[in-house]
């Protein structure tokens, strides 16, 4: 955690690196230390950012090797390779940063529809044919794509600087939209009014399943690893329970398991017009983002959670409530996972199915890990995440990268921020000056 | 963790306060009346007139056990008010460890007993308990071998959440290697060696370099998730015929013990599979418990500084044990592609690999408990899945929620609290 990385961790990181080789400032003076070196270890420092910018760039050359030598049209071009070896490589490369730069396409900005929006006759025309909207098409896609995972990823984040790990952010999003659905189309309120309850309704669902867990390790010392696992089961089953049966949420004269759709009054509105689907939910997630930031760092409580965080032994010594900050900590956490859910069902999905969940939870934890825990992180890192989700489709049509292949990407960046001693090997980086996240975050089943 | 934070006390768990005893005290006995509430009540009252009848044997088999015919209503009656009393002799007396235990499992077993006859009363069709245990074994294989490795590795120090990816790996390897080469037993050879393989990248993150190892089983199973479904897409479908079609592993029946009524047809008649499973439990039991190995792996979980002061290299002896049992969980997944089905499929674990470990806790990091923990989860898929087929109005989706409801209500203190080993998850780091 990032507050962490100042204490005890670079201790041990340094006692291997002196280990390892020579003191660096000894080096400096060492007859020998060129100007590359010394270049190199100015730039490349052991510094977080520098480590979570070689991490990216770890994964995303991993990754352009596994696509090289797995696409289909590629592997023919190999068969071919002792008669044609420049067509191999050139196909491998071809495909390698083609999945990359169609990803870029589908989620920043697409050229082509800059080029037909300069190629308009006017500004007006431009805008009623959608031409300017198909510019910021990509753009609102990405946005729609991170905001869940904001939110989720602030329930992971949140819980983790109170010491808490919280795997169970599907089970509160399902918590979540389950209520934020059945206030969507089951009452009716006036318009604005509507809109509110539900989101409400969303954090509401969510909280009560945190505050379950969270009770449960307070008063019984429950791990909340397995109690958060077994509760996404257990909603899990639940949702498909509700989803089965007429008299409880299953839409009328259907055999599906999906609900009713929500009424248009508990929509969330959208920013920029009905053509981009960017919507209300967003700026939800940023207000989120922004309060927990506060909760954080400008308040008592999330002093608590902090000091819990740290050494909830110390904590309970300096006479803060470990138990009570848990369960709260959990609650909040466990809303803002139903919060997510809500701005699902009200900004994009407007219906429940048993599938609604989707990967959410576990796409929560690598977004709070690659955040670094603090809110700030997260943003950014949904906002990445939310991108490779929305460029996804565009690279799997154009090059034939399946989808899938946003999962591994995630997985290696997170993996590869996670272990900042692997990226100083790799790259051969001197002694550490922050820590990284790595060797901090360990810490037992028991503690 | 400093040198010096693993140099702590040896029991000086500040953080964790006892729990409050008022919860703990009335949390068993209140579990155990509402379970006879539900068979009164649910079971007893709503069951359809008429017998409910268990077959005990397989059609054609030579030895074969009469038909056992219960009258529904009654059974549900009767199972309900034993429970009930066990309910009021727990609240009033204090019962031993394994009394504890004993009552925990009769009151599963008459809720269970209750719950079949509800099933079946009144249907022409005997219930036929010895397919229902052949399934519940066969089905908890990926399970029991997942939890088995979950043990050796909680007993080595090292958390193991990878096991899901260890089981979704294995099961792939196995199935694209078993096809390509044509070969069953090479198959489950690769399907071992790529559970290890991923024990290799959990080792090397975090042992080697330290990595909260919750985070990083949480991660590497992503990974395993994204790769696997992006190998599938990418070679399985397009070559579908020659990656993705192995064979499968028949059943071999044991001469003699096979024929065994009732526990022959569930214990010796299956896939090479459930004996692994048979020689895996063993193996960690006896290892774990009456071998130098068992007692320098229980020593470096608990407490590695002291294993170190005497001689053992607890940093290798954590890699080699967390990597030889991936074999084990990889032979599990293996089970899915090789053992059952044929052919893989995206996300084909399903989370079994996360339920392992629950069973792995559940049972209290023994071999045996995480067995018999594992052995009540794949019961519960079997019933809800033969139910399915019998058509019984039962809620499917309420049933296959209550091993996971139990699991919590264990955690919660059912049976005491459940205390890993002392190190597990805090990297080593020789001072």
């Amino acid at each position: 955690m990032s507050e962490q990385v100042n204490s005890p961790d670079p201790a041990t990181a340094e006692t291997k690196e002196t280990r390892a080789g020579p003191d660096q400032a000894a080096d400096r003076g060492r007859p020998g230390y060129g100007f590359g070196q010394a270049l190199k270890d100015t730039l490349l420092e052991g510094r977080t950012a520098t480590i979570t910018v070689l991490a990216f760039i770890t994964a995303f050359v991993t990754g352009g090797l596994l696509n090289a030598f797995t696409n289909t049209t590629v592997l023919h071009a190999w068969g071919d390779f002792f008669s044609a070896p420049g067509h191999a490589i050139a196909a491998a490369w071809d495909t390698a940063v083609g999945a990359y730069v169609e990803m870029f396409e589908g989620s920043i900005v697409n050229p082509h529809t800059v080029a037909a929006l300069f190629q308009q006759a006017s500004i007006g025309t431009a805008i009623h044919d959608g031409y300017l909207s198909a510019v910021f098409t990509p753009l609102s896609e990405t946005c729609v794509q991170a905001t869940p995972l904001i939110l989720a990823g602030l329930a992971v984040a949140l819980p983790y600087r109170a010491g808490l790990f919280n795997i169970g952010g599907q089970s509160q999003f399902i918590g979540g939209i389950i209520v934020a659905t059945f206030l969507g189309y089951g009452v009716s309120l006036p318009p604005f009014v509507h809109v509110v309850v539900c989101v409400i309704g969303g954090f509401a669902g969510g909280a009560a399943i945190g505050w379950i867990v969270g009770e449960l390790k307070a008063r019984t010392g429950a791990h909340e690893v397995i109690t958060t696992i077994m509760a996404n089961y257990i909603m899990q089953y639940f949702l498909a329970y509700l989803l089965s049966f007429g008299y409880l949420m299953q839409a009328p004269h259907t055999t599906d398991e999906i609900t009713a759709a929500i009424a248009g009054d508990a929509h969330l509105p959208h920013l920029f017009g009905p053509s981009l689907r960017i919507n209300a939910g967003f700026l939800i997630a940023l207000a989120c983002a922004f309060g927990v930031w506060w909760l954080l760092t400008r308040t008592t409580t999330g002093f608590e959670f902090r000091a819990i965080g740290r050494n909830p032994s110390a904590a309970r010594v300096a006479g803060i409530d470990v138990e009570r900050n848990w369960v709260l900590v959990m609650l909040l956490a466990g809303g803002l996972a139903g919060l997510s859910g809500a701005v699902v069902v009200q900004g994009t999905d407007f219906t429940l199915n048993f599938q609604s969940y989707g990967t959410y939870g576990i796409d929560a934890i690598t977004v709070a890990l690659l955040g670094f825990g603090r809110p700030l992180g997260v943003v950014l890192a949904a906002l990445l995440f939310g991108a490779m989700k929305a460029g996804s489709p565009l690279m799997q049509a154009a090059t034939g990268t399946p989808v899938d292949m946003v999962q591994v990407l995630e997985a290696l960046i997170v993996l590869f921020v996670a272990a900042p001693l692997l990226i100083r090997a790799i790259f051969r980086l001197r002694a550490a000056r922050g820590g990284g996240v790595g060797g901090v975050m360990s810490r037992g089943w028991n503690a | 963790m400093t040198a010096t934070e693993d140099l702590r006390p040896v029991d000086l768990d500040l953080a964790a306060k006892p729990p409050s005893s008022t919860f703990r005290r009335w949390l068993a006995p209140v579990t155990f009346a509402v379970f006879g509430l539900v068979d009164i009540f649910v079971l007893g009252t709503y069951s359809h007139h008429g017998d409910a009848t268990f077959a005990f044997s397989e059609p054609f088999a030579k030895v074969t056990v009469p038909n056992l015919a219960l009258p529904a209503a009654i059974t549900c009656y009767v199972c309900g008010a034993i429970t009930l009393v066990i309910a009021v002799l727990r609240s009033f007396l204090s019962f031993g460890k394994g009394q504890k235990r004993a009552s925990i499992a009769a009151v599963v077993f008459l809720f269970v007993v209750a719950l079949l006859c509800w099933t079946d009363a009144g249907l022409s069709t005997a219930f036929n308990v010895v397919n229902l245990l052949q399934g519940t074994l066969a089905g908890s294989i990926p399970i029991m071998l997942g939890a088995l490795t979950g043990v050796v590795c909680s007993r080595s120090g090292v958390i193991n959440v990878g096991i899901e990816g260890q089981l979704l790996l294995g099961a792939f390897t196995a199935a694209i290697v078993a096809s390509g080469t044509g070969s069953l037993w090479l198959g489950l050879l690769s399907g071992a060696l790529a559970g290890s393989l991923v024990a290799v990248l959990l080792a090397v993150f975090a042992i080697g370099y330290r990595v909260d190892q919750v985070i990083l089983g949480v991660v590497l199973n992503t990974l395993i998730l994204g790769l696997t479904g992006y190998l599938y897409d990418a070679l399985m479908v397009p070559y579908a015929n020659t990656l993705n079609s192995p064979s499968t592993f028949s059943a071999i029946k044991i001469p003699l013990l096979g024929d065994i009524p009732i526990i022959g047809p569930v214990f010796f008649d299956s896939t090479i599979f459930l004996y692994l499973t048979y020689l895996a439990l063993a193996s960690v039991q006896v290892g774990l418990f009456s071998t130098r190995w068992g007692l320098r792996t229980r020593a470096i979980g608990e407490h590695p500084i002291a294993a170190d002061t005497v001689g053992i290299n607890v940093i290798a002896m954590r890699y080699r044990n967390v990597i030889v049992a991936g074999l084990v969980a990889g032979v599990g997944g293996a089970y899915f592609t090789i053992g059952s089905v044929g052919m893989f499929s995206k996300d084909m674990s399903s989370g079994e690999g996360y339920i392992a470990l629950a069973a792995m806790i559940f049972g209290r990091y023994t071999p045996f408990g995480a067995i018999s923990a594992a052995l009540l989860f794949g019961f519960t898929s079997q019933l809800q899945s033969i139910m399915s087929t019998l058509n019984t109005p039962i809620q499917s989706n309420l049933l296959l929620m209550t091993p996971y409801i139990v699991t919590i209500i264990v955690l919660a203190g059912l049976v005491g609290k459940v205390r890993g080993p002392r190190s597990e998850g805090v990297p080593y780091i020789k001072a």
